[in-house]
Parts: C-alpha cells; sequence; structure tokens
C-alpha cells in the first residue's frame, strides 16, 4: 500500500513536468528558450517515471531491473549533445551573426572562416 | 603491453559494467562476453581517441556527481517556474561568453553537459581556439552573475577532479 502510493506520486509528479515542458514549447517566445524547457523539465518528468519503475518491480517480488539506470545514464550523455546541436542549428538559421556576442580572441568555432 | 591491449581502462570498465546492466542477468557467459565488448570496443575507436582523460582526483568525482543531480534537480523547478509564472514581456534571456581555465578536451566536454543539464542555461558553442564557451540562458537579468556561478560552482571542482 506504502509502495503504491509513493509510486503513484512519483508517477503524477513526472507526468506533472512532462506537461509543463511540452507547455514551455507553447508559451517561450523563440526558438533559443523553448530549447530550454524540454532539456530540463523533461529531464526530472522522466526521471520520476523511471525512479518509480525502480520502485514498483522490487516491492511487487520481481527482483531489481538496472535498466532504469541506464535509462538515466544514456539519456543524461545525450541531452546535452542533441540541445547542443539544436542551438547551434538555431544560431545559424535564425541569428544574425552580430547579435551574438563575440569571444575574446577568434570566433565561435562553428562560425568560423576555414583557412 | 597492457597499455596497448587497453588503450582506455576506464571506457573498457564502463563498457563491460553497461554489458552487464544490459543483460540485467548475473552470468558467467555475459562477464565474458562484457569483457570482450570491452577489450574490442576501446581497441577498435582507439584511432579516433588518441588521447586518455587525465583524472587526478577520481575520489572527487562522486562529490561533483551529487551537486550535478541536485542543481538539475533544482534547474527542472526553476525552469518550471519560470514557464509557468513568469509572463513572456519579462522574460530576460541572455547569451554569456565563459572564459575557461579548463584545457582537456574531455573537462571541457564534461563542463558543457553539466551547464546545458543545470538552471536555464544552455551550451551553444566553443570558441575556435578553445578557450571560451557560448551559453545562452534562459531567464538572466544579471548575465555577470551566471558566468561566476558557474566558474566557481562546476569549473573550480571540475579542475581539481581532471589534472
Amino acid at each position: 500500500m506504502v509502495w503504491e502510493i509513493a509510486v503513484s506520486g512519483l508517477l503524477v509528479i513526472g507526468g506533472l513536468f512532462g506537461l509543463i515542458g511540452s507547455f514551455g514549447l507553447i508559451k517561450l517566445p523563440d526558438p533559443m528558450t523553448r530549447l530550454h524547457a524540454p532539456t530540463k523539465s523533461a529531464t526530472l518528468g522522466v526521471g520520476a517515471v523511471l525512479i518509480a519503475s525502480l520502485v514498483w518491480f522490487p516491492s511487487q517480488g520481481q527482483g531489481v531491473s538496472w535498466h532504469e539506470l541506464l535509462i538515466t545514464l544514456f539519456l543524461f550523455l545525450t541531452a546535452p549533445v542533441a540541445g547542443n546541436l539544436v542551438a547551434k542549428a538555431n544560431m545559424h538559421l535564425l541569428w544574425r551573426k552580430r547579435d551574438i556576442p563575440p569571444p575574446d580572441k577568434g570566433d565561435w568555432a562553428t562560425f568560423a572562416k576555414r583557412k | 603491453m597492457m597499455r596497448r591491449l587497453f588503450p582506455h581502462p576506464l571506457l573498457s570498465l564502463t563498457l563491460a559494467l553497461v554489458w552487464m546492466l544490459l543483460v540485467n542477468r548475473w552470468a558467467v557467459g555475459s562477464l565474458i562476453f562484457a569483457a570482450m565488448v570491452g577489450t574490442i570496443v576501446p581497441l577498435l575507436t582507439a584511432p579516433y581517441w588518441p588521447d586518455a582523460a587525465r583524472i587526478r582526483a577520481p575520489h572527487r568525482i562522486p562529490g561533483y556527481v551529487a551537486v550535478v543531480l541536485w542543481d538539475i534537480l533544482r534547474a527542472n523547478f526553476s525552469v518550471a517556474w519560470i514557464v509557468l509564472f513568469v509572463p513572456r514581456k519579462s522574460l530576460r534571456p541572455a547569451w554569456i561568453t565563459i572564459p575557461l581555465d579548463l584545457r582537456q578536451p574531455e573537462a571541457i566536454t564534461t563542463l558543457a553537459a553539466t551547464i546545458t543539464l543545470t538552471p536555464g542555461t544552455l551550451t551553444c558553442d566553443l570558441s575556435q581556439d578553445g578557450r571560451a564557451l557560448l551559453v545562452h540562458c534562459l531567464h538572466a537579468p544579471d548575465p555577470l552573475a551566471v558566468v561566476d556561478e558557474i566558474k566557481t560552482r562546476y569549473e573550480s571542482r571540475l579542475k581539481r577532479i581532471f589534472a
């Protein structure tokens, strides 16, 4: 009973953060800020669901499953890479170069002229 | 000899561990296969990965992971708050540049990934000379404070971990 309440609580939290992350896609003003909502809020959404699954199966006497841990690991490895690539596509397609502050020396790697 | 067989000992261990977790069942057969994966994959990918990460203080890694996990939790709540309650007009997105003290590519990658996963910031690009990161902030009324926080909270910790 206690486990069921804990798991339900986690699922509700997960669903709520997933919803907020998706709502952010509509509400935030431009593509660059929209990128923030799914990379952050969705992590906790997925995380809460994974923890719920991690708690549920042992409490039903089915043994611990390590796959949830791996999903978390892969998520943390891939989310920044995907975010970085979408941000770069955004910068090159929708931003004028003079609106992006330059580094102290040279240029940003993807804007640099080929020698 | 050992060095040539295992060009990236940490990568080998991680791959073997991930394989065992994927199989999700303790058996000698899968342990042998995990050892094979851990040996062959680093050997095949070694030409693309000439330098190994030099880690000076591995015992500090769990502490760093704990700080980052806690910040991911905070990041979720603060971004959710901004999405729900900050009106579009008062949102202050900003570009900031972070001068880097880290020089190892692996350390910079770790910092970049950390920045993306934590409160309202997103790594967008690296400068040509590898000495600055371009970061986009969702809501930063005071951009300099964000630079300061990233440098003291994450970069200083990473500097202690990586040699």
